[in-house]
């Protein structure tokens, strides 16, 4: 992954809630054995309506997608977080996000963003009404600023994925440093649980 | 203060905690399929990685796989070419699996109960959302990502921030004719899709308990639905009596030593949850959803409620563009809505008791003319057994169509599709767009509901028959 440290851009409002991840990438994509070439799929059931927002050319290059609450609920295909971050956005903001999806961002590096959903409604008609508003997202500060609305936003975000974030770490490598950890722990589980190697 | 059981699973696979990190859980069970584990082994080969352990790792085959003519090539080359590398990377990395016409073959959430390789006090991960169904067994299990898949490949660990607990207690008896599949619906009217969103949820009470083991696993197959990180039961004597004698389940002494383990798998008299829900069961009829999420449920008696039943601005947003999405206009009773297409199926409702439920309601009726039915039994055991027990002859006789096992309708990513605008009666776990096929709509019931609105030609409780 690489590092993430600041963000800085225009925004797209997706002014909907319960955005499942079925929206995100309908399932026939995922019959894909690759990791790239997503881009395509992004809402792709939801762009052959030609007043979608994504097919709105006001908000050509935005990097940062706002949505209404409980995005990226349901399945947990990756290919979801895959084809936002291939679609060209680099942080998600909304109210609550899907467990999975949340965590499958963090893990490349595409930032979700929980904000209060007064603010998000804000955010979404603000946008909604100027599509050239720029965002400063600064990961070390967790902060999100729109200076033109005279914004600066607080977001959480759990130290190690901050963390990570900014150092732009493989989770993997992490774990790996504690190999005696997991061996030891290995000698102590219990004798009758199932293994391949047992029958 | 005491612990919830959920607490006490965690604690007991924590591999290290501390320096500011999550805790790295160890997972004792890696199930794998091919959809979501192809880039997660790329990532290994890059890497110049192994898998960590290969014997706590199975494969099958399920999402892509046809359910007729399986003797034949696959005919979507993109599936095909899915399915083979699955194969090729489990023989690459040395981990079983089970292929499309095996024996063992089924889907995911299917197979690893059945071959008792699910049991209590586990922690079990899969790429695939629906894998809090094996909490039924009072095991911590839960859907994860690609990284995440590569990360237990790699490491058979986890890092895993900790989570809050939740309650969730059906109290009283279920009128007769409800089934667990109503009560997770229920559930999910009273809490929406964001209402677990942070916390494993424990289901606990009178209703919970007397439920079979099939039932446990419609129950906590859908805590995913309203967003918790795992649903899970403690496990008790109907557990033990579901693992005894299976394939992987202990055997001998080795028994005797897991009973012991798996009787102390309760939440102590005085933990104390974070967040609290009960129900009464008695109330809970049988249910169907109308909308286009999990959430948007109300009872097959019921009628389509308009926007302003809502008070949330963005529930009535949803709430018309759900209307929208699947054609209905408030005020209508469900029993007025025409079905087209039945699916009797998935991780959620393809279980021998689902099937033997369904046969029940039929036996003897014909399905309403014009309806499309499918039976897509869960794995090939549990055709072999429905076989056995001749249920295959109920539905053929109906008018049903008797399928292979795999997941077939519920995601639409084999040839088994809705059309644009086709609606059905689906014994699954999903109502989104399109979920069912592109423009189809989708209605959740139980498979007594599915089976009677397809005698009925509309959606029906079998005792309206």
């Amino acid at each position: 992954m690489k590092p993430v440290t600041i963000i800085e851009g225009t925004a797209v409002p997706l002014d909907r809630s319960d955005v499942d991840t079925d929206q995100i990438i309908p399932s026939d994509w995922l019959k894909r054995v690759e990791k790239t070439g997503f881009e395509k799929g992004l809402f792709s059931e939801w762009r052959d309506d030609k007043n979608f927002i994504l097919n709105n050319e006001d908000y050509a290059g935005a990097c940062i997608l706002i949505a209404g609450p409980n995005f990226g609920t349901g399945s947990s295909r990756e290919h979801a977080v895959w084809a936002i971050q291939q679609a060209g956005f680099d942080a998600v903001i909304s109210p609550r996000f899907g467990p999975i999806f949340k965590n499958n961002a963090t893990k490349n590096g595409l930032v979700p963003i929980e904000i209060d959903s007064h603010l998000g409604n804000q955010l979404l008609h603000e946008v909604g009404q100027n599509p050239d508003l720029h965002f400063v997202i600064d990961i070390a500060q967790r902060s999100v600023e729109v200076p033109q609305l005279g914004l600066a936003i607080e977001f959480e975000l759990e130290g190690s994925v901050q963390d990570r974030f900014l150092k732009g770490l493989d989770d993997i490598s992490i774990t790996l440093n504690n190999v005696e950890a997991i061996k030891d722990f290995e000698t102590s589980r219990g004798e009758w649980l199932p293994s391949q190697n047992s029958i | 203060m005491g612990r919830t059981l959920s607490q006490k699973i965690w604690d007991h696979h924590v591999v290290r905690s501390g320096n500011d990190l999550p805790d790295l859980l160890y997972i004792d069970l890696h199930l794998i399929h091919e959809v979501t584990s192809p880039q997660a082994f790329d990532g290994l080969r890059l890497n110049g990685r192994k898998v960590r352990r290969p014997d706590l790792t199975v494969a099958t085959e399920d999402h892509n796989v046809p359910t007729e003519n399986i003797d034949q090539p696959i005919e979507d080359e993109v599936s095909l070419k899915q399915i083979q590398t699955l194969r090729n990377n489990a023989d690459e990395f040395g981990i079983t699996n089970y292929p499309m016409g095996d024996p063992n073959q089924g889907i995911v959430h299917v197979i690893g109960p059945e071959l008792g390789l699910t049991q209590p006090g586990m922690t079990v991960v899969c790429g695939d959302s629906h894998t809090s169904t094996h909490g039924a067994f009072g095991a911590l299990a839960f859907g994860i990502g690609t990284s995440e898949v590569e990360h237990v490949l790699a490491t058979q660990t986890l890092p895993q921030p900790k989570q809050e607990t939740m309650s969730i207690t059906i109290n009283g008896q279920l009128p007769s004719g409800s089934s667990a599949k109503d009560v997770v619906l229920a559930v999910l009217a009273e809490v929406g899709t964001g209402g677990g969103i942070g916390a494993i949820a424990e289901f606990r009470g009178p209703v919970v308990e007397s439920l079979s083991m099939e039932g446990r696993m419609t129950l906590c197959n859908m805590a995913i639905e309203f967003g918790a990180k795992a649903g899970l039961i403690a496990p008790d004597e109907i557990t033990y009596e579901y693992l005894k004698g299976r394939e992987h389940s202990p055997k001998d002494d080795q028994w005797q030593k897991a009973i012991r383990f798996w009787d102390g798998l309760r939440t102590d008299p005085d933990a104390v949850f974070d967040r609290e829900i009960i129900l009464d069961g008695g109330m809970i009829t049988p249910q169907v959803t109308w909308g286009t999420n999990p959430g948007q449920v109300i009872p097959v008696s019921g009628s389509v409620p308009g926007p302003d039943a809502f008070e949330d601005p963005a529930e009535q947003e949803a709430a018309q563009r759900a209307l929208d999405y699947m054609g209905l206009t408030p005020g209508t009773k469900m029993s007025d809505v025409a079905v087209d297409t039945v699916f009797i199926g998935s991780c959620t409702n393809s279980r021998i008791e689902d099937l033997r439920s369904a046969a029940e309601v039929i036996k003897g009726k014909k399905v309403a003319k014009g309806v499309r039915t499918l039976v897509v039994p869960g794995s090939r055991k549990v055709k072999e057994i429905a076989e056995e027990e001749g249920l295959h002859e109920i539905f053929l006789e109906s008018g049903f169509d008797w399928r292979e096992p795999g997941c077939s309708m519920c995601l639409a990513m084999n040839p088994d599709k809705l059309t644009v605008g086709e609606r059905s009666a689906s014994t699954s776990n999903r109502n989104f767009e399109g979920r069912q096929g592109r423009g189809g709509r989708t209605h959740l019931v139980s498979p007594r509901v599915a089976a009677a609105s397809a005698i009925a030609g509309y959606f029906a409780t079998p005792e309206e028959l």
